[in-house]
Parts: C-alpha cells; sequence; structure tokens
C-alpha cells in the first residue's frame, strides 16, 4: 500500500515538475524566437517590458487573458470551445514518455526520469502526434469561416504527407536499439548518437518534424498571407493563446523526442546527464526558429510534392539499406 | 530537378541568416535614441518672421485653399500703415497631412514646414495650434527674404505713392 503510495506520489511530483517547466519555457521559447528572428532580421525584438524584455511572456499572458473571448455566430460552440484545450493537451502529454536523465537513486530507492517508461513508448509519441492534428482540424471546422476551413484541410492534408516519412525515418532508430522504449533508444546510444550511424534518417526525420511543427517553411495551415491566420482565425483571447502555446510546447516536445531518438538523449562529457538534454533540446530548438528566420513557405503542391514523391521513397530506401547492412554484419 | 544545386541553395541561406544574429540592429531606440531630421523635413508647420522681425504672413489665405484637407483658417486684419495681417491663425494638426502645399502656396514664405515630427498628443484638441504656438522668431529657411521689399511695395503710402517702387509696367513695350 504504502509502496503504491510512493509511486503515485513521485509521478505526481515529476509531472507537477514537467509541467511548470515546460509551459514556463515554452512562454520563454516565444520570447526567444521573437528576440532571435528579431536579429536575423537586423531588429532587436521586444526589449521594453522588464530588463531585456524578460517579462514579455508576462504581459503577453495578461494580454491574452484580459481580451474578450469572442465566438462566431453559428460556431460549433463546444467543439469551438475545446479545440485549443485539445492542441496544448496532446503536445503536453506527450512528455510523459521522454526520459530526460537516467535514473537517480534517492533515500535507496531507484527514480526513472521519466514520467512513465512505456515500453511501446515510441508509437505512443507517433500517436499522439497524429491526434494533434484534431485540434487544428476540429477548430477550423468548428469556426464557420472559410478561412479557417481551409487551413484545417491544409493542416489534415499536410499531417498524410509527412506522417509517413516521420514513422519511416524512426524504423532504423528502433532497429538499432531493438525496442521501441524511448529509454532503451537511449541507452541504446551511449557511444555513438544515432544521427551519426543514420545521418539519412535524421536529416528526414528533422524536415518531418518540422512539418509536424507547423512552422515554416511548412506552416501551410496558418499561411498568413493567403488564408488570414489559417485555422485560428477566429480564435481571441486566451483560445488563441492555447493554440500559441501548444505550439511552442510541441517545439519542445519535438526537439526532446529529436534529442531522444538521434542526438543520444542525455548522453554526453563533463556535464550532468540532464544538463545535456536541456542543452540538445534547446538546441533543436534553436534550428526551429533558425529555420523560420530562413526559408520562406513551401506552396501546397509543393509540399505534397516533397513528401510524396522525395521523403518517402529516400525513407523507405533507408530502412531497406539500413536493414540489409545490419543483417550482413550480424548486429 | 538539380538536387545538388538546392541543397547548397537552402544551406547558403542558414549561413546568412545566422552571419545576420551578430550584426548590429540597425532599429533606433526610439525614445531615448532620436534621428536628426534633415533642415528640409516636412513635419509641424511654423510661420516665420521677415528680416526686419514682423510677421510674415499677409493673410492672403492661399495656404488655406491649397490645403487639401481644409485644416487651416484665419482672420484677416489690415494693420494702421496699411500692412495686411492674420488677426488670429489657426492649423488643425489632427487632420493636417504634411502634403506641404500650404508652404508651397505661401507667397511670403510665412508658413514653412519645421523638422519637429514629436507631435504626438493624447487630447486630439491640444493639437489645434494658435498662431502663438506657430510663430517662431527666425526666418525659416530663406531668411532673408522679404515679400514686400521683392514685390517693391512699400507699405507707408498707398500703391504708386513709394519712393522705391518701379512705374508700372507698359504691356505694349517688347523689350523684356
Ligand atoms: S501640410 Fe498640407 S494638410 Fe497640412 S496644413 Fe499644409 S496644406 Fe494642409
Ligand atoms: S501663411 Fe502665407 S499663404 Fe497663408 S495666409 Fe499667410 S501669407 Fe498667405
Amino acid at each position: 500500500m504504502t509502496e503504491l503510495l510512493i509511486t503515485a506520489t513521485l509521478i505526481l511530483v515529476k509531472l507537477i515538475l514537467i509541467f511548470a517547466v515546460v509551459l514556463s519555457l515554452a512562454a520563454y521559447m516565444v520570447l526567444a524566437e521573437r528576440k532571435i528572428l528579431g536579429r536575423m532580421q537586423l531588429r532587436y525584438g521586444p526589449n521594453r517590458v522588464g530588463p531585456f524584455g524578460l517579462c514579455q511572456p508576462l504581459a503577453d499572458v495578461i494580454k491574452l487573458l484580459t481580451k474578450e473571448d469572442l465566438v462566431p455566430a453559428r460556431a460549433d460552440r463546444v467543439m469551438f470551445l475545446i479545440a485549443p484545450g485539445m492542441a496544448s493537451l496532446i503536445a503536453l502529454l506527450s512528455f510523459a514518455v521522454v526520459p530526460f536523465s537516467p535514473p537517480v537513486t534517492l533515500f535507496g530507492r531507484e527514480i526513472p526520469m521519466v514520467v512513465c517508461d512505456l515500453n511501446i513508448g515510441l508509437l505512443y509519441f507517433l500517436g499522439l502526434s497524429s491526434l494533434a492534428v484534431y485540434s487544428i482540424a476540429l477548430g477550423g471546422w468548428a469556426s464557420n469561416s472559410k478561412y479557417a476551413l481551409l487551413g484545417a484541410i491544409r493542416g489534415l492534408a499536410q499531417l498524410i504527407s509527412y506522417e509517413l516519412s516521420m514513422g519511416l525515418a524512426v524504423v532504423p532508430v528502433v532497429l538499432s536499439a531493438k525496442s521501441f522504449s524511448l529509454t532503451d533508444i537511449v541507452l541504446s546510444q551511449a557511444d555513438w548518437p544515432n544521427m551519426v550511424r543514420h545521418p539519412v534518417a535524421f536529416v528526414i526525420f528533422m524536415i518531418s518534424v518540422m512539418a509536424e511543427s507547423k512552422r515554416t517553411p511548412f506552416d501551410l495551415p496558418e499561411g498568413e498571407n493567403e488564408i488570414v491566420a489559417g485555422y485560428h482565425t477566429e480564435y481571441s483571447g486566451m483560445r488563441f493563446g492555447l493554440f500559441f502555446v501548444g505550439e511552442y510546447i510541441n517545439v519542445i516536445i519535438l526537439g526532446a523526442m529529436v534529442t531522444v531518438l538521434f542526438l543520444g538523449g542525455w548522453h554526453g562529457p563533463l556535464l550532468p546527464p540532464i544538463v545535456w538534454f536541456a542543452l540538445k533540446v534547446l538546441a533543436v530548438a534553436f534550428c526551429f526558429i533558425w529555420t523560420r528566420g530562413t526559408l520562406p513557405r513551401l506552396r501546397y503542391d509543393q509540399l505534397m510534392h516533397f513528401g510524396w514523391k522525395f521523403l518517402i521513397p529516400v525513407a523507405l530506401a533507408n530502412v531497406l539499406v539500413t536493414g540489409a547492412v545490419m543483417l550482413a554484419i550480424g548486429s | 530537378m538539380n538536387l545538388w544545386r538546392d541543397i547548397k541553395g537552402t544551406l547558403q541561406a542558414y549561413a546568412v541568416t545566422f552571419g545576420y544574429l551578430f550584426r548590429k540592429p540597425t532599429t533606433i531606440q526610439y525614445p531615448e535614441e532620436k534621428r536628426t531630421p534633415a533642415p528640409r523635413y516636412r513635419a509641424r508647420m511654423v510661420l516665420t518672421r521677415d528680416p526686419d522681425g514682423r510677421e510674415r504672413c499677409v493673410a492672403c489665405h492661399l495656404c488655406s485653399a491649397a490645403c487639401p484637407v481644409d485644416c487651416i483658417s484665419m482672420q484677416a486684419a489690415e494693420a494702421p500703415d496699411g500692412r495686411r495681417y492674420a488677426a488670429w491663425f489657426r492649423i488643425n494638426f489632427a487632420r493636417c497631412i504634411f502634403c506641404g502645399l500650404c508652404a508651397e502656396a505661401c507667397p511670403t514664405l510665412a508658413i514653412q514646414m519645421s523638422p519637429e515630427y514629436e507631435i504626438c498628443k493624447r487630447d486630439p484638441l491640444s493639437l489645434v495650434y494658435e498662431k502663438e504656438d506657430l510663430l517662431i522668431d527666425g526666418g525659416g529657411k530663406d531668411s532673408d527674404y522679404d515679400f514686400y521689399r521683392h514685390a517693391g511695395i512699400g507699405v507707408a503710402n498707398r500703391r504708386g505713392g513709394n519712393a522705391d517702387e518701379y512705374g508700372p509696367v507698359d504691356p505694349g513695350a517688347l523689350v523684356p
């Protein structure tokens, strides 16, 4: 009984910690993105609120919370109201399976530094990332606006063109780790990160992950200059904020996934594992921002073309070759 | 599809944006740092004075006629010496679009645009400037210009009775 209680408490503590860290990190990702993008465009970015603009996220939250929460006439009310919550919730849920440090021993107990070490953690992540598009589809559909609907349709079409290559890109990783558990995958990269062992898969995964996060160059669902703001055109106030935060939580979770699957998770010399993990996640997040500052948006058909005619064949060939090589060297 | 060229083109862009990260931003941090506008900058209008220190404006209404948004109004009056002046002169800067047509229309160079661009107010009514707010002490651009002397008319006597006045032009003469 006490055993159960302790385990439950531990999980709760970990959940709260992750919740707090991820949410505040997401808020500061927004600031970091605005600052980095600003510097890339020879501007300063927000620097008025607090020292170096560090209180900007707070000001943004206050602004979003005090804005009027509009529901368009003849919108599907229930759907409209829950869609933004789904966006953030699903992004947060993925964090349950991410191992961010090797188990630590506290009071003679070994505590795994992951909320729940599912043996199918990778599949859980892939499943959730497919679910994430529901918030876009439902939000766009429920808004009763043509722009929102177009954004939602684009989101769905985008999903099927990158999900496949993303799934295929992680196959070599699973092959070499011989497990779907993310902890095992990290442990299998003790000497070489998968990025070195499977460079092609890494590149494909990075590209798919950018598409998954719906940011430039794959931000078709919200292409501002064609369809206003896409699926969240009709949202205002904190509901828009939830979509927004969801996007940045997504960036963090995808950064964490890239870290776990390809960059060797917490492995690294000198620094403590958790620091390595955080550094790698932030580096991937920086790459996301960097890409946003660099590449223009792809056209709808270009994305389809790229996904179906290029990424998927390459990913398939990569799986075959990797499998064959692994058979040959018998590992 | 030239794959190599595409990859190179994509990666080069990354190098460029990364390089920009370390350049100094070109932003002017406005309230602390201010740009000095050029002397001919076209912002708030002023009313200037002639070299003798008298008001240049002769209340001819040309500026208010030229103004596309009709934001200049005035009342003409005549001084005892026969010189015209504006009894009151008002520009509503809440309506002004700073097109400069008034300054162009003015025959006496009285109304001129100045580089003072910070005229942001909370109350629109405080943007209505009266003659006292508009008048400055100097002559502004072309400060030597004096309309009455240029036109050849002194104001002490009526037209035709001044010592420095040219005689009337003979319209039949062919001499330039
Ligand atoms: S600048 Fe243009 S709009 Fe302003 S007072 Fe002169 S004529 Fe009118
Ligand atoms: S400012 Fe110039 S144009 Fe306007 S009334 Fe005076 S003299 Fe005439």
